[in-house]
């Protein structure tokens, strides 16, 4: 199908594109690379009156350095991720993560930036940035403002956004010497979305866990942490013991829906599993 | 309406387009470029995948306006020469030796998307093939012989003979029941 009319801007800067999504009228939607977007307008659960395209606001792409922090920008490609240094070296579970969204077409397309302000919930990046305890850079008429992760993913496909604000970087802690990670996810065809998925870096110390974080997608209409198993895992011996005892806590806490594709308690059983799965991995068991 | 300046397949073309149109159908009907067809409703088949300033999208996915001052290449810019002496592409002529399409309906897509990859990878196995273009579905052939055209043109550009006993399409193509193969 074809999307209703609408009326359309390309900013080329943050400045531009704050105004044009203030001038934009009653419903203003932001165009990051349209992967979700777009669909949504063809099927016309979507009709924004207006729609500012960020394509081509240059300073909005890209990965910096800043101390011990990576800085993304919010229209960093998932295709830009994938070959980016600097993720290569510090940011391993941004980059597992993304290997997994969608198919070559879309990552070309879809953006860092785009999946978290979506926050749907079977989204494999959500996840990823609320177990590195991300920072939301959000720039609004009134200036810049940051979001933890925590308070970041609101709700079912809602975020901390306020009207007129948008999300321009995203900075993740760089997880270097000592760290291990692993994003392990369950679909059942390709490019199907996660039925369940965990995100999991674990942080080794003389052979025993000195910290781990471990997020959950498609677990609650946001992303979740596995506290209940994160708290369990600091201070044991790594082992297969230990790690499958930690695991089994993994879905405490979680309210995960049914679906055509699976019930809550078999998510919740899921999520055991994969988590043992991927902090084992992380680990190197 | 808003003015584009666009480059498909080496022509240069300046139009007015709504914004809502979709580039799958800028480029079938204003353009006439109907070798880039469009296969469900959804951005999953990727049988209308085209190049973008060299990069393989969906263009049911993207805004005509959006390709603006870009280049765009369509299945109807990848052979080299014009009609009776045109020469295909590698990733064309492997899909027709290979036999690697049945109805044909995602083969402009699926070349699209393998041109892309090899691009990226020009010595993939079978299972980066696979996962190379999961983001084009053909609900005839299976993918064996997709797999092994993409397989004969990577080996075909990167000047290694093809001489992989493998490098053969499947030997039996049709599952047609003995009583109705008689009749042929």
């Amino acid at each position: 199908m074809i999307p209703a009319p609408f009326a359309y801007t390309r900013p080329s800067t943050i400045e531009e594109a704050l105004q044009a999504i203030a001038d934009g009228g009653e419903d203003v939607k932001v165009l990051a690379g349209g992967q979700s977007l777009i669909p949504v307008m063809r099927l016309r659960l979507a009709a924004p009156e207006t729609l500012v395209d960020l394509t081509r606001v240059a300073e909005l792409r890209g990965v910096r350095e800043d101390g011990d922090m990576l800085v993304i920008g919010a229209m960093t490609t998932h295709a830009d991720v994938l070959t980016d240094p600097l993720l290569a070296q510090y940011g391993q579970l941004i980059v597992q993560a993304t290997e997994t969204v969608a198919d070559r077409q879309v990552r070309r397309r879809g953006t860092f930036g785009g999946a978290l302000a979506h926050a749907d919930p079977a989204g494999d990046l959500p996840a990823v940035a609320l177990a590195l305890d991300a920072e939301f850079v959000l720039a609004g008429p009134g200036g810049r403002r940051t979001v933890p992760a925590t308070d970041f993913f609101v709700d079912y496909l809602t975020t901390a956004l306020d009207e007129g604000e948008l999300l321009v970087e995203i900075r993740v802690p760089k997880l270097g010497e000592g760290w291990g990670v692993r994003y392990e996810k369950f679909n059942r065809v390709a490019q199907a979305w996660s039925i369940v998925a965990v995100a999991a870096a674990v942080r080794r110390e003389d052979g025993r866990i000195a910290e781990a974080r471990i997020g959950l997608t498609n677990m609650g209409p946001t992303p979740l942490r596995a506290s209940a198993t994160e708290a369990a895992l600091v201070g044991v011996d790594v082992s297969m013991e230990t790690v499958t005892a930690a695991a089994a806590q993994a879905a405490e806490g979680t309210s995960p829906s049914n679906d055509l594709n699976a019930q809550a308690d078999y998510r919740q059983h899921l999520a055991q599993v994969l988590t043992r799965r991927a902090v084992a991995a992380a680990v190197g068991l | 309406m808003t003015q584009i300046n666009v480059r498909v397949d080496g022509s240069s073309y300046t139009d007015d387009v709504e914004p809502r149109t979709l580039l799958v159908h800028y480029l079938r009907e204003q353009l006439g470029k109907v070798g880039t067809v469009v296969g469900c409703d959804t951005s999953n088949c990727g049988a209308c995948t085209v190049h973008l300033d060299g990069q393989a999208v969906k263009s049911c996915t993207v805004f005509a306006v959006q390709a603006d001052g870009c280049q765009v290449t369509t299945i109807e810019g990848v052979a080299t020469g014009e009609g009776e002496s045109a020469t295909l592409h590698p990733v064309q002529r492997a899909f027709h030796e290979m036999h690697g399409l049945q109805c044909g309906f995602c083969t402009p897509g699926m070349i699209m998307a393998s041109i892309d990859l090899l691009k990226e990878n020009p010595d993939p196995s079978d299972e980066e093939v696979r996962e190379g273009i999961e983001g084009n579905l053909c609900r005839c052939t299976g993918y064996q012989n997709i797999v092994r055209a993409v397989r004969q043109a990577a080996a075909e550009m990167s000047g290694k003979a093809a001489d992989d006993p493998q490098a053969q399409p499947a030997a039996v193509d049709t599952a047609a029941a003995d009583h109705v193969a008689a009749q042929a």
